[in-house]
């Protein structure tokens, strides 16, 4: 069996900091990490092979910094890993993001499953997985809560939907994304931590993809753009209480009655 | 032709790059640094702040916008049962659809659904596009994909509006990527410019900010947009619109997904019903004071809900995070607890009837939406308040 996953870093922290007079986010000088959806994309693979063998690859797409992610996972048992990065990769959207990430696939080589994180901390669109199936020809699954059974044709897992879970059986090649708790994600492991630390991070260039369209990548393949960023609009002006805090429950509480929220 | 690309998340001193130019044919409005007509090209700024400024070939076709006419909603639906979200969207896209003078379109497919398309002409839309096939009968994305793409290459709409659901949000960015055009996941205000350009404004990536994106020279549009963030419109009682039937050739809807069963899960009460709701944010200091906030709602006759930062410490479910990447929801009384209002929160609440929030901090941006701003420690008003409230005897 052959699984790629897709990981991405994150920053580290949600309380990215936004500059007051530029109105863009400082992104210099915060921690990241893995995303942690991404963890249970990886834990599936892991424990996929610990059933049925076969190699793991993960791939990132990113800056040259985002390499600590791939490492990461070395320590959590990936076999083989690289980072896609290339100025002209800069400035993706979801489509761009998406279609790079294929190109990589492809360069890789031929995958029986790839898995997804269900969705990014940062980017949030939990679209990049099913538009990477598309770019591949390969059907998708998202949502997936459990896996059930894998064969060497296909895997059957179970899809969450809001009010039905819907089991679907789906031949290789293709492409999962997976629910935060299908697995508990294992932690990096010391001895693996040793065992690669000098263990190599290809890089996945532009002049690499067999796609060499610039269009087709970065700021200049991305049909979305941000016109501009503002600070988010405000209600009309509020009724300002300020008092010690017993008066305020007491406060509440007849403000409650008046609007009937409390029956007495 | 060329044209200088301006990358605006590298920009640290505007005033400054402002009076770099020459011919003075930069403005900064709004945070943001644009080109005026004064521009002559010379590229000084390109030379002297190449991280900011970027020169681009565009030798790229431009799109005829004119080629694409309509606003396409995607009919969610399970067995029939059209999802609130659609109608929705329904009154969104007739509403900018009179903007510009476009037809409103219904893409409706599914197995046995012919009579179920009736309700959607109650909604004011001009055609529905009814594909009823047996492969359609479960949710399997190539056979879906492949009705989406049909209906896309005859009908060429200008706008796609699809719910964020489960289904949505996995079609969705499906059919965007096969026509390689641009997504736009989970906005929360939608408008559309003369030129059909659509205005989609979401919470940004990571900040505490929002963001306006287009998609300039692609077509059609794509947006998702969670249930509950658009008023649904009232029903006419007169119907109205053509349902079309659609079909497309069997060998289409092959798949290499075979959906075994599907099972009905627990109807557990989902916050999005709650009429009032109660949250908990991260002022709550440890998982036993929860209990606390809970009794609260209980006693309002309403729910619990959470911020983001408690579900990932493990406290509540997620099923229970209101926000960008938890629920909507629009309940008639909200209290916060303890919540800052990022504006990845309050994107999933701000349109709740009476909001009122309790923080300590007098600068909280969630006293910006806040009809009743209460400045105070909600250890001592929550057990005051609970005090005052009877225990309500079901
Ligand atoms: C892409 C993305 C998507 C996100 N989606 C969501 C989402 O869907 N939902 C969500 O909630 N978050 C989301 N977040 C996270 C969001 O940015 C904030 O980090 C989060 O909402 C903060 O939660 P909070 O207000 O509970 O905590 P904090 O921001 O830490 O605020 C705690 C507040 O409690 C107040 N306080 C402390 N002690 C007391 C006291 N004794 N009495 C009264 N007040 C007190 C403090 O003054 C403070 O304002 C998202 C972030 C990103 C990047
Ligand atoms: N830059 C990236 N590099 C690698 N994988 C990514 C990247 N962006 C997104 N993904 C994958 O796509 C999933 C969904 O991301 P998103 O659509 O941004 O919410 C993530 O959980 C990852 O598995």
């Amino acid at each position: 069996m052959n699984i790629l996953v897709c990981i991405k870093q994150v920053p580290g922290t949600s309380d990215v900091e936004v500059d007051e007079k530029t109105g863009v986010l400082k992104r210099e000088g915060i921690d990241s990490k893995i995303n942690p959806y991404d963890l249970y994309a990886l834990e599936t693979a892991l424990k996929i092979r610990e059933e049925k063998g076969g190699k793991i690859t993960v791939l990132s797409m990113g800056p040259p910094q985002a390499a600590q992610v791939i490492r990461e996972s070395y320590m959590m048992g990936a076999d083989e890993g690289a980072l896609l990065t290339d100025r002209k990769f800069a400035g993706a959207d979801v489509l761009a993001t998406a279609y790079t990430l294929s190109q990589g696939i492809r360069k890789l080589g031929k995958f029986d499953l790839i898995i997804c994180g269900k969705m990014t901390t940062d980017g949030d669109t939990a679209q990049v997985g099913p538009e990477i199936a598309e770019y591949l020809d390969v059907p998708h699954v998202s949502n997936v809560r459990k896996i059930l059974s894998i064969t060497d044709k296909l895997i059957t897992v179970e899809m969450d939907m809001p009010e039905t879970v819907e089991i679907q059986e789906v031949l290789f090649p293709c492409l999962i994304t997976v629910e935060k708790g299908i697995y508990t994600p294992r932690l990096p492991s010391f001895k693996l931590k040793l065992k690669t630390l000098n263990k190599d991070v290809p890089y996945i260039t532009f002049k690499d993809l067999k796609d060499q369209d610039v269009y087709h990548y970065g700021l200049n393949g991305s049909p979305t753009q941000v016109l501009k960023v503002f600070p988010p609009p405000k209600n009309q002006v509020s009724e300002i209480w300020n008092d010690k805090g017993v008066v305020l429950g007491k406060r509440l509480a007849d403000k409650l009655k008046e609007l009937k929220f409390i029956r007495e | 032709m060329p044209k200088i690309v301006i990358h605006q998340e590298k920009i640290h001193d505007p005033k400054h790059l402002i009076e770099m130019c020459p011919f003075h044919a930069l403005d900064y409005v709004n945070s943001y640094l644009s080109i005026n007509a004064a521009c002559k090209m010379c590229r000084i700024c390109i030379k002297k702040y190449p991280e900011v400024f970027e020169w681009v070939e565009e030798d790229k076709p431009q799109v005829n916008k004119d080629e694409w006419r309509g606003i396409a909603v995607y009919t969610d639906h399970v067995e029939g049962k059209i999802h609130p979200v659609t109608l929705e969207l329904l009154g969104k896209a007739k509403e900018m659809a009179s903007k510009i003078n476009h037809p409103v379109y219904c893409l409706f497919m599914g197995d046995q659904i012919k009579d179920k398309a009736e309700e959607l002409r109650h909604y004011g839309v001009d055609k529905i596009f009814v594909y009823d096939h047996n492969e359609l009968k479960d949710f399997r994305i190539e056979p879906y994909s492949a009705v989406f793409e049909d209906f896309i290459r005859k009908v060429r709409p200008s706008i796609v509006l699809v719910g964020g659901t489960t289904v949505g949000r996995s079609l969705a960015p499906r059919i965007a990527a096969r026509f390689r055009t641009g997504l736009t996941a989970d906005c929360t205000i939608l408008d559309v410019q003369e030129n059909t350009d659509l205005d989609q404004i979401r919470p940004a990536f990571g900040g505490n900010i929002m963001a306006h994106i287009h998609t300039p020279n692609h077509r059609p549009q794509f947006a998702t947009v969670r249930y509950k963030i658009f008023n649904a419109p009232e029903k006419s009682d007169q119907p109205s619109g053509d349902i079309v039937y659609e079909s497309i050739p069997g060998e289409r809807l092959k798949s290499r997904i075979r959906v075994l069963e599907v099972r009905k899960k627990e109807k557990v009460a989902s916050i999005e019903d709650a009429e009032v709701i109660v949250v908990a944010g991260k002022g709550i200091k440890k998982e036993a004071d929860l209990k606390m906030v809970r009794e609260l709602a209980d006693r309002l006759g309403g729910m619990m809900a959470t911020t983001r930062p408690l579900i990932e410490a493990g406290w509540t479910d997620p099923k229970t995070q209101i926000g960008l990447s938890g629920r909507t929801v629009k309940p008639k009384l909200i209290i916060t607890c303890g919540v800052s209002g990022s504006v990845q929160f309050v994107a999933g609440m701000n349109n709740s009837d009476t909001i009122i929030s309790i923080n300590t901090d007098p600068n909280a941006s969630i006293f910006d939406v806040a009809h009743y701003a209460i400045i105070g420690d909600l250890y001592e008003i929550i057990p005051e308040l609970l005090k005052q409230i009877p225990v309500q005897l079901s």
